[in-house]
């Protein structure tokens, strides 16, 4: 074994880096591929949109419920062009996609209000274009207050209590509870392209070394593995992290997305997951025979990812099985976590269930890197 | 201290099924320049990589510079300038780059000045910062031989280094392989080249995985027994026609307007070439027979085992 050396490290990453600075194309890729794909998402949903149609279910009609309905109008999200006459009716307007929201008006709704029941009026929300009604449902508290402005006055003044509210509009948000909006899509989209360029180039730039025969002469230096292993990866760790905050940057400055968490812990978990995916690359670049070989293998990695993990489709909503395949994937437990520090404001305590089994990946794929590399060309 | 740089027994390595390497054993006197002679395929490279570590050998042992070949290689890295057959210091980076690479990695000092001076030595410090893949060939196999011995290796294996380069670069390679050896260095030099082998102190030949003949190019020559005729005149085609398939020919060809041919026993040679005096115009007298005839003997004897 040789006396681990930072001479001989150095000039591992600076050649990296030196032809990293002369590929020209990974170099576009490395800047362009998070650039954009978070402005495709993030433009694509970043709209507000407003006179969204809507249908009513009243089963009340009187001053209170006519003043909710049009403060609904009045909120500019909503567009009432549809009237139904039952559920029935209201679940088929939403199915066949004519309106996004249905309001129901309970019976005796003004009754339970006056008595203090404090009723509930339903919205009902088609989620699967979450983007479209992010706003509208977030208009909810203006409504109410405007409703209780204009009429809870006089003989109703005892209703103008803002602790406890007259009413509740209650919203269902159907085909996609959970809700994806904007916000959800950047913690994601950090880990894609932390898996794309971590398995995808690392792979490539491994075999390429290989196919192109200055691989055997690096073998045939006095370098140790581990030397030759970190050498490789270390750039990736700088871009893996270069590429991590320009996502969040942008996604800050022009999108207003916020990070609520820590962002110290935000990048510990980031440092980690990235040489998850750096030692999977390296692993693919064990077994690929060239770089098309690394380059399927990669897409064998980013296909289930894109679609399992969470990244795109709701995690709850996969059958179970498939909900076990993607529980062997980083990128499931990644997104979690970042969601959760970036969303929810998480801590090391929070995000703990996720972690380890990230952390338990992390140590699995690196076992098995370390044990097929090989320092000989057998 | 042996006087073997290498000294290696009953190497043999397979891939899958295939025997590459069988049972070769190989002494290299320090020193001297040993060239490493056979077709394509008959695993000269495997044998190089088995020398300098890069493979293990499946049977066998032995040494390079006194280190053990399978147990050892770390050492034996240190001290051998291993140049590839087909280039392989970076085409990315420019000459400057790549000769600082090889100088750090092999941890040495006043990096800046070793280049220096290797740029000195190549003629090349005026390009120094042009990338090394738009090089011309023979100015790739100058700039690799400059990074092999940058670190001043004990021995230098060279598979196939003049392939595809013109013969005024390769004299001025072997000029240079000349010199180091002068120095005391141990060069292994694999070559397809007669003109190459016949430059070397000692050849030795394998095909297919096995070992023909060793020894100096006279000493091989002299091994085969081989007799040579060079037959001149107007009926050469006719004669090349007739000679064909015989069985007391061991090796036959067109030089031009002349042919030779070689057979081990040249009584019955002679005998062959009487028989036709009568029917055909064309002189004949004996030559030496040359390197590359003794070759293709010892590889057609090697087919037929």
């Amino acid at each position: 074994m040789f006396r681990f050396s930072f001479q001989r490290l150095r000039a591992l990453i600076r050649k990296e880096f030196i032809q990293l600075k002369r590929d020209k194309t990974t170099l576009i890729m490395i800047i362009m591929l998070p650039v954009m794909q978070l402005m495709l998402f993030g433009y694509a949903i970043n709209m507000d949109p407003k006179h969204l149609s809507t249908a009513v279910i009243s089963r009340d009609n009187t001053f209170l419920t006519r003043s909710i309905v049009s403060a609904f109008e009045k909120s500019d999200y909503f567009n009432i062009t549809h009237k139904a006459s039952s559920d029935a009716q209201g679940k088929k307007l939403l199915q066949q996609g004519r309106v996004l929201f249905v309001i129901t008006i309970p019976e005796n709704f003004t009754r339970d209000v006056i008595h203090g029941n404090r009723p509930t009026l339903l919205l009902q929300a088609d989620a699967s274009d979450p983007v479209s009604i992010i706003g509208a449902t977030s208009a909810m508290d203006g409504i109410y207050q405007s409703v209780a402005q204009k009429e809870f006055n006089g003989s109703l003044a005892y209703l103008q209590n803002n602790a406890t509210p007259a009413f509740s509009i209650q919203v269902q948000k159907s085909y996609n509870p959970e809700g994806f909006t904007r916000y959800n899509i950047v913690p994601g989209l950090i880990g894609m392209v932390l898996v794309f360029t971590g398995v995808m180039m690392t792979s490539l730039a491994l075999t390429r070394e290989r196919e192109r025969g200055t691989m055997e002469n690096l073998m045939s230096m006095p370098l140790a593995p581990l030397e030759i292993m970190i050498g490789k990866i270390m750039p990736f760790i700088f871009i893996g992290m270069f590429q991590a905050t320009l996502i969040l940057l942008i996604a800050n400055l022009l999108f207003e997305i916020p990070v609520f968490g820590s962002l110290s812990v935000l990048f510990v978990c980031m440092f980690l997951f990235i040489i998850c995916n750096l030692a999977l690359g390296f692993f693919i670049s064990t077994i690929a025979k060239n770089q098309t070989q690394a380059l399927q293998m990669s897409i064998f990695v980013l296909l289930p990812c894109l679609l399992l993990t969470g990244f795109m489709f709701p995690f709850d909503g996969m059958p179970l099985w498939a909900q076990a395949l993607a529980d062997m994937f980083p990128l499931t437990y990644f997104i979690r976590i970042t969601r959760a520090i970036m969303l929810k404001g998480a801590g090391w305590a929070e995000i703990l269930p996720d972690l380890w089994p990230l952390l338990i990946l992390m140590s699995v794929i690196t076992f098995f890197t370390v044990k097929a590399y090989k320092n000989t060309l057998d | 201290m042996t006087k073997w740089a290498i000294d290696v027994k009953n190497l043999t390595k397979h891939f899958g099924d295939r025997v590459v390497v069988n049972n070769i054993s190989l002494q290299v006197p320090k020193g001297k320049i040993y060239g490493f002679l056979g077709p394509n395929g008959s695993g000269k490279t495997t044998t190089i990589r088995m020398l300098c570590g890069l493979l293990t050998p499946d049977h066998g042992e032995g040494t390079c510079l006194g280190y053990d070949i399978c147990t050892q290689t770390d050492l034996i890295r240190k001290k051998v300038g291993y140049m590839t057959q087909k280039f392989s210091f970076w085409e990315d980076l420019t000459i400057r780059e790549n000769l600082e690479f090889v100088t750090n990695i092999y941890e040495m000092d006043h990096v800046k000045q070793r280049v220096d001076e290797a740029l000195e030595k190549l003629h090349l410090t005026h390009r120094a910062n042009q990338l090394a893949g738009t090089l011309s060939g023979g100015w790739k196999q100058r700039l690799a031989l400059a990074a092999c011995i940058l670190h001043q290796p004990e021995i230098l294996l060279l598979d196939e280094p003049t392939a595809g380069v013109d013969p005024k670069a390769r004299r001025e390679f072997w000029d240079e392989i000349n010199q180091l050896s002068n120095q005391g260095l141990t060069v292994l030099v694999s070559t397809h080249y007669m003109d190459e082998a016949e430059r070397c102190h000692e050849i030795i030949y394998i095909a297919y995985g096995n070992i023909m003949a060793r020894g100096t190019v006279a000493q091989v020559i002299a091994e085969t027994k081989l007799k040579t005729f060079e037959i001149s005149g107007a009926d050469v085609p006719l004669l090349r026609q007739k000679f064909e398939h015989n069985s007391d020919i061991a090796t036959m060809a067109l030089f031009g307007e002349n042919l030779h041919i070689c057979g081990t026993n040249p009584t019955k040679l002679q005998k062959l070439i009487e028989a036709q005096k009568t029917l055909a115009q064309f002189q004949s007298k004996e030559i030496e027979t040359s390197l590359e005839d003794a070759f293709i003997y010892y590889l057609n004897k090697a087919k037929e085992n």
